[in-house]
């Protein structure tokens, strides 16, 4: 039964037998600044029985012990701070500047995307170094960013296969964002570029590289200077942040 | 007392596992932990212990193993040929392995992942809380000959030998499926056909999911655009690109883009991780308040399989020494305690 003081737009699922998917809107736009806010707010609630709370692209997930607590409860109390007006706080946030290489080995669909977006290789490496991105949310892999957004025609669709692998460090897109991968992976992403950029190193002071909020920027250099950067000992593959929080 | 059990030789894909990294989702890192955890809480039953232990976790193939300290020890999960020395082990049962003494584990006889759990469990540098290797985010990594492990002390040295019964999740059957956040992309007659589908895992399976095989067509969303990314669980049902079902399981990704038709409930991921490539597997539907009863904490699993386990008898027909033993002569009458060496 939709309650009528929680928004339309908002979906209250399960998912698992522990757990409770709070969605923002229409399930195809992200939302990561409202699912953000709402998972600061279970948070600072202070519910009984409420375990994990970690934020996505457009989801709050909730976590609970069913033997504290019954999904029921669970709901009706979400459904109350939703129905309670939030502000979405902004905060300062950091700016990396990573170096990437774009096209040939490390960015083999580079000529594909492109295309698809109505560019030239050229352009497409130069809009995707112009576009302040920012971290949608960390996810798939420890520590890896969803950055968006990229201008309107890169909304490019998923391929239909998927590619086996592709390297740590991979710069791949789709739905105008790019994902910077944390580990070699299969993806259903096209590469157009790689990074030396670890976004998680368990030995490191930080392990997890990069916060939900960071700014980011893409700074071009060629396939060598980007092997050079790689034997950078943190692993951030010659990435500057300015700002530290 | 601590002891070092030293690893003579590897399987192919034998890793130390624990219950996981729990609570990292939001930084992008799954729970990973034993692809079997009922085999980790049955070897806490079995060894008298609190609180499962780190294990290691065997694919498919066991090895061979030496101590430099007596080692008490459950072997569960699937059941593999297990030897001391000459004299065969009972397996979902404990046993002690003594310095001088060659532990050998051999090939799966049912299921996929067998467990050799030290009482005083694998201890060792943890990373973020636990010392289980994650291998597809790079963290451990497969154990290799020669490899040593160090074993911390055993809780009650003294216990007797016991023995747990075998279960059914071996060998394929139904999992429960339940709704969510993307079962309604899918229409009834699409999610009917699901569950009138027998699947079979992949050879290409792996800790990170099962890749299921089918005979009929690709299950196909009602739109397919596919929803933005958003987070996954170990459980659920992905439907990927060409419309093959894929099942995550301990080192899946935490979010993903391709829709979710259900969630395997928690209490049958052992069943589907277990199944050989030649089990059949079946989806069953339940509703969210269904598979909400069903849920089992782990600290009430362990109480309810310690409830269970029994003292081990020796079994005159199991017994491939038996000519060596007197039967007649009043010392031992077949039904004593298993010898611990």
């Amino acid at each position: 039964m939709p309650d009528p003081d929680v928004p339309n737009d908002t979906q209250i699922a399960p998912l698992g037998q522990d757990g409770v998917l709070v969605r923002f809107g229409d399930g195809a736009t992200a939302h990561p600044a409202k699912a953000r806010s709402f998972g600061a707010t279970v948070r600072g609630a202070g519910l009984d029985g409420i375990g994990e709370v970690a934020t996505s692209l457009a989801s709050t997930l909730v976590r609970f012990d069913p033997r504290a607590v019954s999904r029921a409860t669970v709901e009706v109390h979400l459904r109350a701070l939703l129905a309670t007006p939030r502000e979405i706080a902004a905060t300062e946030s950091r700016l990396w500047t990573i170096p990437a290489s774009f096209g040939g080995d490390d960015g083999p669909q580079l000529a594909d995307a492109a295309g698809l977006a109505d560019l030239s290789p050229e352009a497409a490496i130069a809009e995707i170094a112009e576009t302040e991105l920012s971290v949608l949310t960390i996810g798939f892999a420890p520590g890896q960013p969803y950055l968006g957004h990229l201008p309107e025609r890169w909304d490019l669709p998923r391929q239909t296969d998927l590619t086996p692998r592709v390297p740590e460090g991979a710069l791949v897109v789709a739905l105008r964002q790019i994902v910077l991968f944390a580990n070699p992976s299969p993806t259903g992403w096209r590469q157009v570029g790689r990074t030396a950029f670890r976004p998680f190193r368990p030995d490191r002071a930080e392990p997890f590289a990069l916060r939900a909020g960071d700014r980011i920027r893409f700074s071009p250099v060629d396939a060598r200077t980007l092997r050079d950067l790689g034997q950078a000992p943190d692993g951030l593959g010659g990435a500057i942040c300015e700002g530290e929080a | 007392m601590t002891a070092v059990l030293t690893i003579r030789q590897a399987g192919p894909l034998m890793t130390v596992q624990d219950l996981g990294r729990p609570g990292h989702l939001a930084e992008g890192l799954s729970p990973g932990g034993a692809m079997d955890r009922v085999a980790l809480i049955e070897a806490a039953a079995l060894l008298g212990l609190d609180t499962p232990a780190a294990a290691i976790e065997m694919a498919g193939l066991g090895g061979q193993f030496v101590t430099d300290a007596p080692i008490r020890f459950a072997l569960t999960g699937a059941r593999m040929q297990a030897l001391i020395d000459d004299a065969p082990l009972r397996w979902n049962a404990t046993h002690t392995l003594h310095p001088g003494q060659v532990l050998t584990i051999g090939g799966a006889r049912d299921g996929t992942y067998g467990y050799l759990t030290p009482a005083g469990g694998i201890t060792g540098e943890p990373v973020l809380g636990s010392v289980a290797a994650h291998l597809s985010i790079g963290l451990g990594a497969a154990l290799k000959d020669g490899e040593t492990l160090p074993i911390g002390p055993d809780p009650s040295p003294d216990r007797p030998q016991m023995t747990l019964p075998q279960d059914d999740r071996m060998g394929g059957g139904l999992l429960r499926l339940m709704p969510g956040p993307q079962t309604d992309r899918f229409d009834e007659q699409t999610r009917a056909r699901l569950a009138a589908t027998r699947f079979h895992r992949s050879p290409r399976a792996s800790r990170t999911g099962l890749p299921l095989r089918h005979e009929g067509d690709p299950f196909a969303m009602i739109d397919p655009a596919a929803p933005i990314s958003d987070f996954i669980l170990s459980g659920d049902l992905q439907i990927t690109g060409d419309g093959s079902p894929f099942l995550m399981l301990a080192e899946c990704q935490t979010v993903g883009g391709y829709p979710r038709i259900g969630s395997v409930i928690a209490t049958d991921l052992a069943r589907a991780a277990q199944a050989p490539v030649t089990a059949p597997l079946q989806f069953a539907w339940i509703t969210t308040e269904e598979a909400d009863a069903l849920h089992v904490p782990p600290a009430r699993m362990l109480d309810d399989l310690s409830a269970k386990v029994r003292p081990l008898i020796r079994d005159p027909a199991r017994m491939r020494d038996l000519l060596s033993y007197q039967l007649i002569g009043g010392v031992t009458a077949g039904r004593e305690l298993e010898p611990s060496s």
